[in-house]
């Protein structure tokens, strides 16, 4: 059998030394192996505490070693956005040691211990992870804690309720007993889990609430962390892959003689519709690739363009879609509303080009297939690596990694499956590391949207009719394919049908329109990312045609959505709303609900000359029920911020003769430290159940920069990227 | 077969072997020569499509008449040269005649090829026969009337074609002959250097004095020292050509990138020597605008905060360009990125820093390929005009007379061609 | 063989002259906290020191790099203003996915080295050439800033 060449490495303060941690306990003999107490539903955050929690068998989230060290196995995977931390935050506050006495591994693939409740499957992604988690990991650790309890008073023969933990320790007060859960392990596994949970109080919290130091960052400025591409195994070569770069397009031929005269290439492996060079290094492969010169047969989508893309999807907008929302005849009210207001709103392709290339290793041999890599699904990786290697899925181990930037794009697999074809070519472990080229060329994108809006005010300049018809991609189908056309993807009309606001009359439609064979997906921010743009655009125009305040004009649709109100009101106190923006300066806003998170976003941007956008300044009010970690929130918000606006500002994919026409960061642009504005932030304090953040500073971003941008300079951009082309035009 | 039979067939066929060997070697003594001087022609630049087959033509070539494409020149019997007579090859380089007598346009530089005699001629046709054939197509010519109407040529051949070898100069040594023959035959340098009248024939008085060719200049490379390469040492010019770089001057970028990239890196250091000892004996050329050597700006830190467009272009040229040019305009992983010095970051049109940014530039240096990529499509013509005037004030002569709208002009020109 | 001086030692390394150092530093000698992003020097993940220079190792040519002496991520963390950016880098909680940081961090102690007081528009100049995705660029700053003060 193939030896295990390498798992991924552990993150934590104690760096515990290289091991099979799943392999069972042979390694850990005497750990303490505890069952996931996964409640199926998460929702009812209030009432959730203290019931008692269906029990799942047992498998492992919590291993403690007879030095007490603990290793945590989290759920989630790390890509940057602090779960690690939190989840072991989680974990340890009620198992109640400290986080120095912890390590980390990720999650072995495993659906039934490690799905997420709220999507339903094993997924990091839709600021879901702590919305998912904070009660089952919470139950784990305090299960584990009331059988450390157990054990301990079974041994001294004291009654249990008299023993208190404290950081890694049983005590008994009035023996004056102690002993550390290494010594407690062993005799704690062999007790039953308990049926009957305590939780603690959210009041005798001593990591959950607080601004923790992350757990993997200090080996992340020192440059230790090992990610997916930094893997290296005895006897790995390293290649570099093209694909067709025309979608649906095929492999004709490839010069292989030239690529194996470069120095240090020693392979040319082919698929279909791909061709992987690889060698001793990547220059060989770099190299390697650039003398095979592969010809390709670009197929059907090689006259595509964008004029072509949008005028069908223009016109595919002027039919009948589904409804996906319907209350309240909204097309009647429109028709005896005052004053009328259409609108067309475009929104780009994108591409996620997180930092970190699309890379994975793998090595099918002897039967077996092993995936070095970094991924938001392991399952699902492990389905397509068992397909590509042509092995049942139980042949397939995956080595999690620390993620280098996800925003969507390792929701996706295909390259796992597409190195495991390549891999099963030969029998050495192959790195194979995409080119940033093949990266933005090839990624799964964000699709292209068109979207119609309607809505009539009355006399007194109030709303009366919300129509919204979202032409665009079904990634519910792309992503899991059969999506039925008779039915409205959800992700499509998110943050479309849900708004902070109570319309008196609204409708949603959706038609759906594809464009395959150009491979779309989730990008950061999701539906959201789509339709918050668009509703917040057209509310700013409502309320312009209104001749009102963009806040006043919102607040009295905000009555029946206190906590929405009080986000809008906390925003437009700490953004200076009411006072005067500095001369030349367009201050615009935006408000949602989405992810379980209330985001109220003031941006202060002016327009130079060329139309050239300066973002000054962002105030940020966000309510996301209960917080985990403070500092992470804040980071999130931050860097979702950023992300948005360099979208809104420069991300566009375009399509010419059937392929991508950017290429690398020269011309996918990315915005940069002295383009990044001052970012205020005020997060409410809240003890509702937790909601998402991930995503919502990307969301916010969008439409609070149009609106700037529209105070600047009375311009209204329905399009993004917002194009200095548009803005200088006088 | 008897002993005795067999040793007198092996005796035979040594023999055999023995004259092919010696007929091979002529061969390939015939081809390696035709190879250098092909490359030394920069054939392969012109007869190669964008991501097509070397050699095998069709590459675009937008002319103030129309767009015609380069032919194919494998040995295909059909959509080559493969039929072809030496004759007709011969005829093709000196006076621009194609196989079936039509005229081939000058954008094909037989003004220049005419000067190479017959056996050079013939040797690169000896080398062009041992490509593998492709059996590819260029498309189409697309040019109006009248200048379809090849026949014509013949005129403006009557007047700009001298159809005659080149005479070396007795009074001067060998060397200089050498220099001379190779950038007025095979290197063709005048076809870019040289400005053209309105018949698009080269100037004779402006010989090399530098001219703009599809948005780019070429620069003045007579030995004039202000706005000429008077000033470069023989060892600076050898350097440039052979590696596209020379300490103090920059590094080449657009056609001249290319030119290094696939002819000039190929020639040996000697004919690269000839070659600049020739150039720095061409009559002077005042083109109007000096090239002004510049010593290191002042640090970036603690400089006062520029205003508006300066402002932009500084903030451009951090993100995107002081990464390999530096601050400091030395360049900062290789030399070959530096700016001072660089005759583009003198020129007042600001023509090849605009080319360059909108086209990016591929050069083939014995240090690696060097390049730099397009930024086009990620800053608008307002940062391209502004990071262009930037680097210029810095590193150069000061500001250029690009706009934004000459940017945006520039663009229509494209980067192929 | 080439000698490349990195990080006080010296190593002998069997590559091409003209294959950049990143790839050098990765795939040969397994140094693989310098990070590949962009192979173009638009990015800034492969940051390195030259002589104390910041330099992007993907576009540095092996033998230019063997001219002089290389310091990466895995020692800057021994001279005194790579301890102090790692340490206020640590403390104002920096880092997000990690993966550029490798590269600010190289960027942002060549700007202190030079610039031990950066302004703000010190610190434009000097980090607009690394990215960061996951959108860490206030942090970036402030950290800077205290490392100025460490
Ligand atoms: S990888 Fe070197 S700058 Fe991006
Ligand atoms: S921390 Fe993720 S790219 Fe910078």
């Amino acid at each position: 059998m193939s030896p295990r060449l390498e798992a991924a490495p552990p993150v934590g303060r104690h760096a515990l030394s290289r091991r099979a941690i799943f392999k069972g306990s042979a390694l850990l003999g005497g750990g303490l192996v505890l069952g996931a107490l996964m409640p199926r539903v998460t929702k009812t955050w209030a009432q959730a505490a203290g019931t008692p929690p269906p029990i799942e068998p047992p498998s492992a989230f919590l291993r403690i070693d007879e030095d007490g060290l603990v290793t945590m196995i989290i759920p989630s995977t790390e890509m940057g956005q602090g779960i690690y931390t939190a989840e072991a935050a989680l974990l340890a506050e009620e198992l109640d040691v400290g986080l120095e006495r912890v390590s980390l591994v990720a999650a072995p693939p495993d659906e039934k211990l490690y799905a997420n409740a709220l999507i339903g499957m094993q997924m990091t992604g839709g600021s879901t992870s702590i919305r998912a988690w904070f009660l089952p990991l919470r139950r784990t650790g305090a299960a584990a804690r009331q059988m450390l309890i157990e054990a301990a008073a079974g041994s001294w023969g004291v009654p249990p309720g008299e023993c208190i933990t404290s950081n890694g320790s049983v005590s008994h007060a009035a023996s004056g007993r102690m002993a550390g859960y290494g010594e407690l392990a062993a005799a704690a596994m062999a007790l039953p889990v308990p049926s009957a949970i305590t939780l603690k109080a959210t009041d005798q919290f001593r990591l959950i609430g607080k601004s923790l130091k992350r757990l993997d960052t200090p080996d992340k400025v020192r440059g230790k962390t090992v990610y997916g591409i930094d893997v290296r195994l005895p006897g790995m070569k390293i290649g570099t892959v093209a694909s067709c770069p025309v979608f649906g397009g095929k492999l004709k031929s490839v010069d292989e003689a030239a690529a194996l005269a470069v120095p240090g290439v020693s392979h040319v492996l082919k698929l279909d519709d791909a061709v992987a060079v690889v060698g001793d290094h990547m220059w060989a492969a770099i190299q390697g690739m650039q003398a095979a010169a592969p010809v390709w047969d670009g197929g059907a989508f090689k006259d595509m363009s964008m004029e072509v893309l949008v005028g069908s999807m223009a016109k595919a907008a002027q039919s009948d879609g589904l409804v996906a929302h319907d209350q309240n005849d909204a097309p009647g009210a429109y028709g005896k509303a005052a004053t009328k207001l259409e609108a067309t709103y475009q929104l780009p392709f994108l591409s996620h080009a997180p930092m970190e290339p699309i890379n994975c290793t793998v090595q099918v041999k002897d039967g077996v297939c092993d995936v070095w890599v970094g991924t938001q699904v392991p399952t699902r990786a492990r389905m397509l690596a068992a397909k590509g290697a042509g092995l049942a899925e139980d042949k397939v181990t995956i080595h999690n990694y620390l993620i280098g930037g996800g925003f969507g794009r390792r929701l996706e697999a295909e390259y796992v499956g597409q190195t495991a074809a390549f891999a099963r070519q030969v029998d050495f472990p192959i790195k194979l590391v995409w080119s940033r080229e093949q990266d933005i060329q090839h990624d799964t994108y964000r699709p292209y949207y068109y979207d119609q809006l309607r809505a009539g005010l009355d006399g007194q300049g109030r709303i009366v009719s919300w129509q919204h018809k979202v032409t665009g991609a079904s990634v519910y189908n792309s992503y899991m394919g059969g999506w039925p056309a008779d039915k409205v993807d959800p992700d499509a009309v998110e943050g479309a049908v849900e708004t902070p606001y109570a319309f008196p009359a609204q409708r949603v439609d959706y038609v759906r329109w594809d464009p395959a064979p150009m491979p779309i997906s989730w990008w950061r921010g999701v539906g959201p990312a789509h339709n918050v743009f668009v509703v917040e655009s057209f509310m700013d125009e409502l309320a312009h045609a209104a001749k009102q305040d963009p806040v006043a004009f919102r607040l009295p649709l905000l009555e029946k959505d206190p906590r929405a109100k009080a986000v809008l009101q906390l925003l437009a106190d700490k953004s200076g709303w009411s006072s005067a923006a500095p001369a030349g300066v367009g201050r615009g806003l935006s408000l949602q609900l989405a992810f379980g998170s209330y985001v109220g976003l003031v941006i202060e941007a002016s327009v130079g000359e060329g139309g050239l956008i300066r973002v000054h300044k962002a105030t940020m009010a966000i309510d996301c029920g209960f917080v985990v970690n403070p500092d992470t929130v804040r980071a999130q918000m931050e860097g979702g911020l950023i992300f948005g606006l360099t979208a809104a500002m420069y991300g566009q994919i375009t399509i010419e003769g059937g392929r991508v026409q950017q290429n690398n960061f020269n011309d996918y642009r990315m915005m940069r430290i002295d383009e990044a504005p001052v970012i205020d932030i005020h997060v409410v304090a809240s003890e509702a159940e937790p909601g998402g953040i991930g995503e919502t500073g990307t969301t916010a971003a969008f439409p609070a920069l149009a609106n700037a941008v529209f105070a600047a300079t009375g311009k209204r951009l329905r399009k993004l990227p917002l194009s200095p082309v548009d803005l200088g035009a006088a | 077969m008897s002993i005795f039979t067999r040793g007198a067939v092996l005796a035979l066929s040594l023999l055999c072997l023995a004259a092919q060997a010696a007929s091979a070697r002529a061969d390939d003594d015939l081809v390696a020569k035709g190879d250098y001087l092909t490359k030394a022609a920069d054939c392969v630049v012109c007869h190669t499509a964008p991501g097509g087959k070397p050699f095998a033509g069709g590459r675009a070539f937008s002319l103030p008449i129309g767009t015609i494409y380069s032919p194919n020149i494998t040995p295909d019997k059909t959509a080559g040269i493969g039929d072809w007579t030496d004759e007709e090859f011969v005829r093709a380089l000196h006076e621009g005649i194609a196989k079936d007598g039509s005229h081939l346009y000058p954008a094909f530089p037989y003004t220049s090829y005419t000067l190479m005699p017959r056996e050079d001629v013939l040797a690169i046709r000896a080398y062009l026969a041992t490509l593998e054939p492709v059996s590819t197509r260029p498309p189409e010519n697309e040019v109006s009337f009248p200048f379809n109407q090849r026949w014509l040529m013949w005129g403006w051949n009557l007047v700009f074609n001298s159809d005659s070898r080149f005479a070396p100069d007795p009074a001067k040594s060998a060397e200089w002959n050498r220099g001379a023959y190779l950038v007025q035959g095979p290197g063709h340098c005048g076809e870019c250097h040289t400005p053209r009248n309105i018949a698009q024939a080269r100037k004779s008085s402006m010989e090399l004095g530098g001219a703009e060719i599809q948005g780019w200049q070429a620069y003045n490379i007579t030995s004039d020292v202000k706005t000429g390469i008077g000033g470069w040492t023989e060892e600076d010019l050898a350097a440039y050509l052979k590696n596209g770089f020379a300490e103090g001057h920059g590094a080449a970028a657009g056609s001249m990138a290319e030119v290094v990239s696939y002819s000039l890196r190929y020639l040996t250091d000697a004919d690269l020597k000839a070659i600049a000892i020739y150039l720095k004996s061409v009559p002077p050329v005042d083109s109007g605008t000096p090239a002004i050597p510049r010593a290191a700006p002042p640090s970036i830190y603690a400089a006062a905060a520029p205003a508006n467009d300066e402002a932009t272009g500084q903030r451009v040229f951090a993100q995107a360009c002081a990464g390999c040019h530096a601050w400091s305009g030395q360049g900062l992983q290789t030399p070959y990125a530096a700016l001072i010095g660089d005759r583009a970051l003198s020129d007042p049109t600001g023509a090849n820093i605009a080319g360059v940014l909108l086209c990016g530039s591929h050069l083939q240096s014995p240090d690696g390929p060097m390049f730099m990529p397009s930024f086009a499509k990620g800053y608008s013509d307002t940062e391209l005009a502004a990071v262009a005037n930037f680097a210029a004030s810095r590193f150069g002569a000061g500001r250029t007379e690009l706009t934004p709208e000459g940017l945006a002009e520039r663009r229509k020109d494209g980067c192929e061609g | 063989m080439t000698a490349l001086k990195i990080n006080g030692e010296v190593q002998q390394v069997d590559a091409p002259d003209d294959m950049p150092l990143l790839w050098v530093l990765r795939d040969v000698l397994g140094m693989t906290g310098s990070k590949f992003g962009c192979g173009i020097a638009q990015c800034g993940a492969c940051t390195v020191h030259l002589d104390g220079q910041a330099i992007r190792s993907c576009v540095t040519p092996l033998a230019m790099a063997a001219e002089g002496e290389i310091t990466t991520i895995e020692k800057i963390g021994d001279t005194p203003v790579g301890q102090r950016v790692q340490a206020a880098w640590l403390d104002l909680e920096v880092v997000q996915c990690g993966y550029c940081q490798s590269g600010q961090i190289m960027s942002a102690v060549a700007l202190l080295a030079a610039n031990p007081n950066p302004s703000d528009a010190d610190i434009d100049a000097g980090m607009a050439g690394n990215i960061c995705r996951c959108g860490t660029y206030p942090r970036i700053r402030a950290a800077i800033k205290k490392a100025a003060t460490l």
